[in-house]
């Protein structure tokens, strides 16, 4: 434990002493609903980590990280959120990317695409989402046909949802390379060069004005041959091994926000007497206990050998914190009232519009409330399966 | 830093459930409920002489096992998801820790001693056991005589007075201050058992018609303080919230139980999506509350003592409204029988009403929680 005390103090060090001059005003900023913001200066701040050993701490030793055990790296989020850190540029690369190429990747792939993950240099984005492939993501309709001069295999369809597309540099998409092959069967993994022939990045303006998300055109886009991960056919298999490396570590991070978050609620609450409310009072001490349940929550999760109980408390996370942070929301634009409906430089207010809004994408995102509740019955609760139908 | 129970954490529980599954059945506690008895006489001499669990969390000093919160909250739980009718929860969760806290050392010698033997079940006569702080009102009148107390009072409400081999109750002196008296059930005080209706746990009311007690009854090491009540009503708190979860995870389990082999339109209810999806919501609320209940009974005794009562008063928030919701989910998936008396749903859904009632309502716990976010003590 008083090694964990030194560690948090390291991290808490650092932080105060790096996240000052030019990056001061990266303070708070970057987080969800503005992920957009200030991409050019977070770039430099991933760099300024990276120069720090910061990035990708998690991952060993000999892939460039730090191996920082579990409860090193929830230190570091959590110390990372409450100096202020900004939204992760890189986290794609580091959370996802990284750790997929890791465990599948061949040599190659690691020598060519880790450096720039670790040094903050390059940038990585998600294609996995479809127009007709969001909560079915089997039903995958861009394809990819190999290309029999090069072996380079050529990709065409439309990808959605794409974080941060426009600021990044390179995509890892899950296409069809089977002809005439459904379902899980016949996908490939791979990963391509944003800035080619063939390839579009639309912007799509959010809920709250900004612009997070794109979708990504491929017409006849290039990977080249040494660019899959894993064998063709064996998209699926990789696609859902990365997002078994998502443990949950960032989320202890992101609740350090909500903390914030709830912060200001209060503080707000208490100047413009709507403290005086028992409605509203219930209702923040309501938030206070689902986050403090949120925090244990977490950390059961993250157990090495987890029981049944654990395992389907997992399962529960998502939809406990995004309908948590969906109805936070509500309750910071009732405290703030009418001074709710002004949009306003007001960085408080700003921040809770903001979150308001955008906290309605929480429940959507990443599995839907109502596909996490058919996984948490039918994973966790051993419940029969949803039937599919035939259209 | 991540909460995970230990190996030996592991064992108790994998051994105490295996244990209640087979002695804490449906027939036994339809043998309590449907005779009016105490409790499950069996299963407590089992529990308390055979296994040991009154003797975790009392202090290795006399003659307990000296382990923590987590252990107590693991059997709770287990306790709550078979509804076991005895006196598991007022001996171990609220007599014993005011004992610990408050009692003179020849006290905790004598009785926490026979506690952790399993020889005592013991209650408190608390005035209110339903305000969120009980010992802010004190019933019963402590007059001195010249060999010891005449007690004047009654308290309407005690939980298990009618099983318990002793009654600690707590006592205005004429000075004001607060005193503890321990009766052994054949004091002399009027015990009178109401007909209630969770019939898995009993209630009587306490009269003391000017009863002359020795001056060894008095138990307190000193006048009681309002810290020690806090502490061992924190204890008390923490282990019901434990139960209430325990009993909400057992309403579910046998409500997943039944929906899986009901079967209408050709497929098992369970199939259905609109069932589906209330089973899972209810699978988050519980996931909710044990980490919660885990969490605090993990960080109790680390974390300052504010920020634990805190954490303790949400605990009981959101135990009491899972509590309740898994009853209430239990009679409505049951369908037609699930208003039956011959089907068990209707024995978790009056418990689940009777227990949300002990020990301060979930608005008074949120407004405990509101007055410490303000900082303002409960300003309107």
């Amino acid at each position: 434990m008083s090694d964990l005390n030194a560690f948090r103090a390291e991290v808490r060090d650092w932080m105060n002493a790096n996240l000052t001059g030019k990056f001061a005003e990266l303070k708070f900023r970057g987080g969800s609903g503005e992920g957009d913001a200030l991409p050019d200066l977070r770039k430099e701040w991933e760099q300024e980590l990276a120069r720090g050993r910061w990035t990708c701490p998690g991952w060993p030793a000999e892939h460039g990280g730090r191996g920082l055990s579990v409860a090193e790296q929830v230190v570091f989020q959590e110390e990372y959120s409450r100096a202020g850190g900004p939204g992760r540029m890189g986290h794609i690369g580091e959370g996802l990317m990284g750790p997929t190429l890791i465990a599948f990747g061949t040599e190659d792939q690691k020598k060519r695409f880790l450096p720039g993950i670790l040094n903050g240099t390059e940038f990585w984005c998600q294609g996995y989402s479809e127009p007709s492939a969001g909560s079915d993501f089997g039903n995958i309709k861009t394809r990819a046909k190999q290309d029999p001069e090069t072996g380079d295999w050529l990709v065409s369809g439309q990808k959605v949802w794409t974080s941060l597309a426009h600021l990044s540099d390179w995509i890892f998409v899950v296409a069809r390379c089977e002809e005439g092959s459904v379902g899980r069967n016949g996908l490939i993994f791979l990963l391509m060069q944003l800035a080619q022939p063939g390839v579009e990045i639309h912007p799509i303006k959010q809920i709250g004005g900004g612009s997070e998300f794109n979708s990504v055109f491929f017409d006849g886009a290039r990977a080249k041959a040494e660019d899959v991960v894993g064998q063709p056919g064996d998209g699926w298999r990789i696609a859902m091994a990365l997002l078994g490396f998502e443990r949950g570590i960032s989320t202890l991070g992101q609740q350090m926000g909500f903390q914030q978050e709830l912060d200001l609620i209060v503080e707000i609450a208490k100047e413009n007497g709507a403290d005086r409310s028992p409605a509203i009072r219930q209702r923040v001490a309501r938030a206070w206990i689902g986050l403090r349940a949120m925090r244990y929550l977490a950390m059961r999760a993250l157990s090495d050998e987890p029981s049944t109980e654990t395992r389907r408390e997992g399962l529960a996370y998502k939809y406990h914190w995004s309908n948590w942070h969906r109805d936070l929301g509500r309750l910071a634009m009732d405290v703030l009232g009418m001074d709710g409906n002004v949009v306003s430089e007001y960085p408080r207010r700003e921040r809770l519009q903001q979150m308001f809004l955008f906290a309605r994408a929480d429940t959507i995102y990443g599995g839907t409330n109502e596909i996490q509740l058919n996984i948490i019955a039918e994973q966790g609760l051993g419940m029969p399966r949803e039937p599919r139908g035939k259209l | 830093m991540i909460l995970e129970f230990t190996p030996d954490q592991q064992m108790i529980r994998e051994e105490a459930e295996r244990f209640l599954r087979e002695q804490s059945s449906s027939q036994a506690i339809r043998r309590v409920v449907d005779t009016g008895s105490t409790h499950d006489v069996e299963l407590w001499t089992s529990i308390s002489r055979d296994l040991g669990w009154c003797a975790m969390a009392i202090p290795e000093e006399f003659g307990g096992l000296g382990l923590g919160a987590t252990e107590v909250a693991i059997l709770m739980e287990l306790a709550g998801s078979r509804l076991a009718c005895v006196p598991f929860w007022s001996t171990v969760c609220l007599a014993a820790p005011l004992i610990e806290s408050a009692g003179s050392d020849e006290a905790k010698a004598t009785y926490l001693g026979a506690i952790a033997a399993g020889e005592m079940a013991v209650t408190v006569a608390y005035a209110d056991l339903s305000a969120a702080d009980p010992s802010a009102t004190v019933a019963v009148q402590a007059a001195r005589t010249p060999n010891g107390y005449r007690l004047d009072g009654t308290v309407g409400q005690v939980v298990d007075l009618a099983v318990a081999d002793m009654v600690i109750v707590p006592a205005r002196l004429e000075d004001g201050a607060t005193a503890l008296f321990a009766l052994p059930s054949s004091g002399g005080q009027v015990v009178t058992s109401l007909s209630v209706i969770d019939g898995t746990r009993p209630i009587a009311s306490l009269e003391l018609p000017g009863l002359e007690v020795a001056a060894e009854c008095r138990i307190d090491s000193g006048a009681v303080t309002g810290d020690q009540f806090a502490k061992a009503l924190r204890f008390a708190n923490l282990g019901l919230a434990a139960e209430q979860i325990g009993a909400a995870q057992g309403a579910f389990d046998m409500t997943l139980a039944y929906i899986s082999e009901r079967v209408q339109f050709g497929r098992t209810i369970a199939s259905f999506q609109a069932i589906k999806h209330r089973c899972a919501k209810l699978a988050v609320d519980i996931a909710e509350a044990r980490s919660l209940v885990f969490g605090a009974a993990a960080a109790m005794g680390q974390a300052d003592a504010g920020e634990s009562a805190l954490e303790i008063c949400g605990a009981r928030v959101v135990a009491s409204e899972l509590q309740f919701l898994a009853a209430e989910e239990a009679i409505q998936l049951h369908g037609g029988v699930g208003f039956t008396w011959e089907y068990d749903p209707h024995l978790y859904f009056k418990r689940a009403q009777a227990s949300a009632a002990l020990l301060g309502s979930c608005e008074a716990h949120m407004d405990k929680i509101a007055a410490a976010m303000f900082g303002d003590g409960g300003r309107p």
